[in-house]
């Protein structure tokens, strides 16, 4: 059950022998819901090397998400370290991890969560917009755009640029959330239960959505899924069991 | 980028933040009414109170005066000279104005001056006050031959509000002779054998009749009409030997015809002559052409109370009412001489006052100065038209600045309007915030949204505010006629203000004040939302359902 390895002694002379995109040691978090205090992770360790593609399974409650949650730097673990290329990130100060997650992490979210208020193009524009200032994404918005428009067209949704997210259906929902998390270069795409709204058909396409980036462009990802079926797509399989990584 | 991306939509999307705009805008909208009306009240009074006193006023503390006003003139002249424009000596004493309405003496207090009509109206606005065009450009204390104004010249109406102006003057004055005589004739007709009246009192006489207790009823109306018809004679003033100032009386020992002669003339405060009806016509208690008693006390200690009988030849409407019931003017070289204020052996006459106008944009206050030094204090006050009305001018600034924390009031409750709808919005977009977190945005891009959001709504709310208030400051009589006619109610009744029209000035200071303010309000007020915002975990944004 505990995940001590021999690597877990040695964190740093290992990130030296062999650069990981993603490393994660010895993570730690607990939740407080009034008095009880619930201990969601109890030491995580994980790797991922460039161009992996890694499903995360678990049952509801076994700390998936919170796990991503902390490797998205949305959240700050209790104890452990996460490194991304070797460098530590989950100590950085707010304006830092908040600029890694811009330009380092992509995220796809099982609820979509498109802004309800801005079109499938300013969507998927959303990361550059937060990136650039008034003055410089003047001075990019041609490009920005053509990317944009390039990502959307390449998961079919040319037709769509201009429609409200309540306009599209989940199987295109979740496709502009991908192009969200693609349009700003990304060296690692997070994805929580992409498929877990859509039907089985529509998730698969997603699903062959992600494998087809994985392949043909090397993205590394990490996909919680508590779905075996779909966690087999995956190189490699990661269980979570009462927080603790489980060796298959 | 973002940020102005998702402000412009939330604007354009959350409609309901645009109820809490309107109160803004109401809020900046009755300011700039408020302050312009008020503003154009205080002008308007300063320059009544600044029409009717001169720039400066050099005074004596004795109601005696000072001897040789030619000299105190030069002397002034020769410590601030290249700051005047004009002087003019006046006397102002307190005194009883006894006027007749339909056979029943009224008796009102008033302040008695008594001014040079060559250069009085040189130093001072007076002129422009007088109801007789030609006295409007040089005042004459003759009685002219009618064409009194009509209409209210400073009104600028058309319509006749003073119809009974039009037979003033010496017509008015033979009428009332005439038909006095004629009443007379009736009266001494139907009482036959009454005993004889006597056909003329003086002043000083009148008095004594009317106090007279066991006097007949009748007897006391025929002293009255006696007096009003006035015809002092000799034989009565000769008998009548205890009269200190008949050696210097012109009129003295001549009989005098009320149909072609008049006696020195008086130019009263128009509020001290007349009132105004609802129909808002004014209605004169004395007419140009009527004689009035005044009763004023003599120069020297103890003052005594003479009375003497003046002829209306005018009325003086600053339409500031303090001043239209409480002044009354007479020639100064008249008021001299009969308050015994001429010296009988230098010839030289005193004044209570001398009235300085100062070249324009001199600065009032270092020329007063200059003249405090000049002469001693213990003899002589120096004031400007601003520090006698100072009280009354720092009640107005007072009433102001009291309006504008009340009115301001009403921006800071729309203030907590946004903070609440703010709060709305905040908790309705938690999971928006958390998305954007998740995209990057840092917590100060965040409450930028809402603090940009706060701006806008801001300059949204108080540039209508602004537009609906200068709209309304602008077209204020307009929209008070319009009123008006809807309800059958009199919003604005000149009886009450004496203006005819709400003068209205718009301070672009003060409107960019009130639209500063909204602004900040605005901002202010979406600071607390905008913190939480940024405050907001992203994963439990991203979870908030």
């Amino acid at each position: 059950m505990s995940s001590a390895t021999l690597e877990q002694t040695h964190p740093t002379a290992a990130a030296v022998r062999e650069p990981k995109l993603l490393s994660v040691r010895g993570l730690r978090k607990h939740y407080r819901s009034g008095d009880r205090i619930l201990q969601v992770l109890r030491g995580v360790d994980l790797d991922l090397a460039a161009a992996e593609f890694v499903s995360i399974v678990g049952q509801s409650g076994s700390g998936k998400s919170t796990l991503l949650h902390l490797i998205g730097l949305l959240d700050a673990a209790d104890e452990g370290e996460i490194c991304l290329s070797g460098q530590r990130v989950d100590d950085l100060p707010g304006r830092q991890r908040d600029r890694l997650r811009n330009t380092a992490i992509g995220m796809v979210f099982q609820a979509y969560h498109l802004l309800p208020e801005l079109t499938a193009l300013e969507n998927v524009l959303a990361p550059l917009l937060v990136r650039h200032g008034v003055w410089s994404w003047l001075q990019i918005r041609a490009e920005a755009r053509r990317r944009a428009v390039e990502l959307l067209e390449q998961f079919g949704l040319s037709e769509r640029l201009q429609h409200k997210p309540r306009q599209l259906s989940g199987g295109e929902m979740q496709r502009v959330a991908i192009a969200r998390a693609l349009v700003g270069g990304p060296r690692l795409l997070l994805a929580d239960e992409p498929t877990g709204n859509l039907d089985a058909e529509t998730g698969a396409g997603i699903l062959d959505v992600l494998c087809a980036l994985n392949r043909a462009e090397g993205l590394s990802i990490v996909l919680v899924t508590h779905d075996p079926s779909i966690a087999r797509r995956a190189d490699r399989i990661v269980r979570l069991a009462a927080g603790c990584v489980e060796t298959a | 980028m973002y940020k102005l991306l998702l402000c412009w939509r939330y604007l354009r999307t959350r409609w309901i933040a645009l109820a809490s705009v309107i109160s803004v805008t109401l809020g900046v909208a009755t300011m700039i009414v408020v302050n312009s009306v008020m503003a154009g009240f205080s002008h308007e009074m300063q320059t009544r109170i600044h029409g009717i006193l001169s720039d400066l006023v050099f005074e004596s503390h004795s109601l005696s005066g000072f001897q040789d006003p030619d000299w105190h003139m030069a002397e002034i002249r020769r410590a601030a000279g290249d700051a005047i424009v004009g002087m003019t000596p006046t006397v102002a004493v307190p005194a009883m104005l006894n006027f007749q309405v339909r056979g029943q003496w009224i008796t009102r207090q008033v302040m008695f001056i008594g001014i040079d009509e060559a250069t009085h109206a040189g130093v001072s606005d007076f002129g422009r006050y007088l109801q007789h065009p030609a006295n409007r450009s040089q005042l004459s204390f003759e009685l002219r031959d009618g064409g009194y104004d009509t209409v209210d010249s400073q009104a600028g109406g058309t319509e006749p509000t003073r119809p009974a102006l039009e037979a003033a003057g010496w017509p008015h004055r033979k009428m009332r002779v005439e038909r006095e005589r004629l009443w007379r004739e009736r009266l001494e007709a139907e009482r036959g054998s009454a005993p004889e009246i006597e056909t003329a009192t003086s002043s000083a006489s009148l008095v004594s009749d009317l106090g007279g207790p066991t006097r007949p009823v009748d007897q006391q109306v025929d002293a009255v009409l006696a007096a009003t018809s006035a015809e002092p004679t000799a034989e009565t003033r000769a008998g009548k030997p205890a009269d200190p100032f008949r050696q210097v009386r012109p009129e003295e020992g001549t009989r005098m015809d009320p149909a072609t002669e008049q006696f020195s003339g008086i130019v009263p405060g128009i509020g001290l002559a007349s009132f105004r009806d609802s129909a808002g016509i004014d209605r004169f208690l004395m007419l140009p052409g009527d004689d009035v008693k005044v009763t004023f006390p003599t120069a020297g200690t103890p003052p005594k109370a003479v009375s003497e009988t003046f002829t209306v030849v005018d009325f003086y409407e600053s339409k500031m009412s303090e001043y239209d019931s409480n002044f009354v003017f007479v020639p100064i070289a008249a008021l001299q001489r009969m308050r015994g204020m001429i010296d009988p052996q230098s010839g030289l006459a005193s004044v209570n006052s001398i009235q300085i106008k100062l070249r324009q944009g001199t600065n009032l206050e270092e020329v007063r100065d200059r003249l405090r030094k000049a002469f001693p204090a213990d003899l002589y006050a120096v004031a400007s038209w601003r520090d006698k009305q100072g009280p009354l001018l720092a009640a107005v600034d007072m009433e102001m600045a009291v309006l504008n924390i009340l009115l301001f009031l009403i921006i800071a409750v729309a203030g907590f309007g946004i903070l609440a709808i703010f709060f709305m919005i905040v908790v309705e977009k938690t999971r928006d915030i958390g998305i954007l977190k998740s995209l990057g945005a840092q917590a100060s891009g965040i409450a930028g949204i809402f603090l940009g959001y706060g701006l806008f709504l801001g300059l949204v709310g108080a540039g209508a505010g602004l537009a609906l208030g200068l709209a309304i400051a602008l077209n204020i009589n307009t929209i008070r006629v319009g009123v008006e006619w809807c309800t059958g109610q009199r919003v604005f009744d000149p009886s009450i203000y004496y203006f005819f029209h709400i003068p209205t000035i718009i301070d672009p200071l003060t409107v960019s004040w009130i639209v500063a303010g909204a602004v900040g309000i605005a901002v202010a007020s979406s600071v607390l939302p905008a913190l939480r915002a940024a405050r907001l975990h992203p994963v439990e944004a991203l979870r908030h359902e």
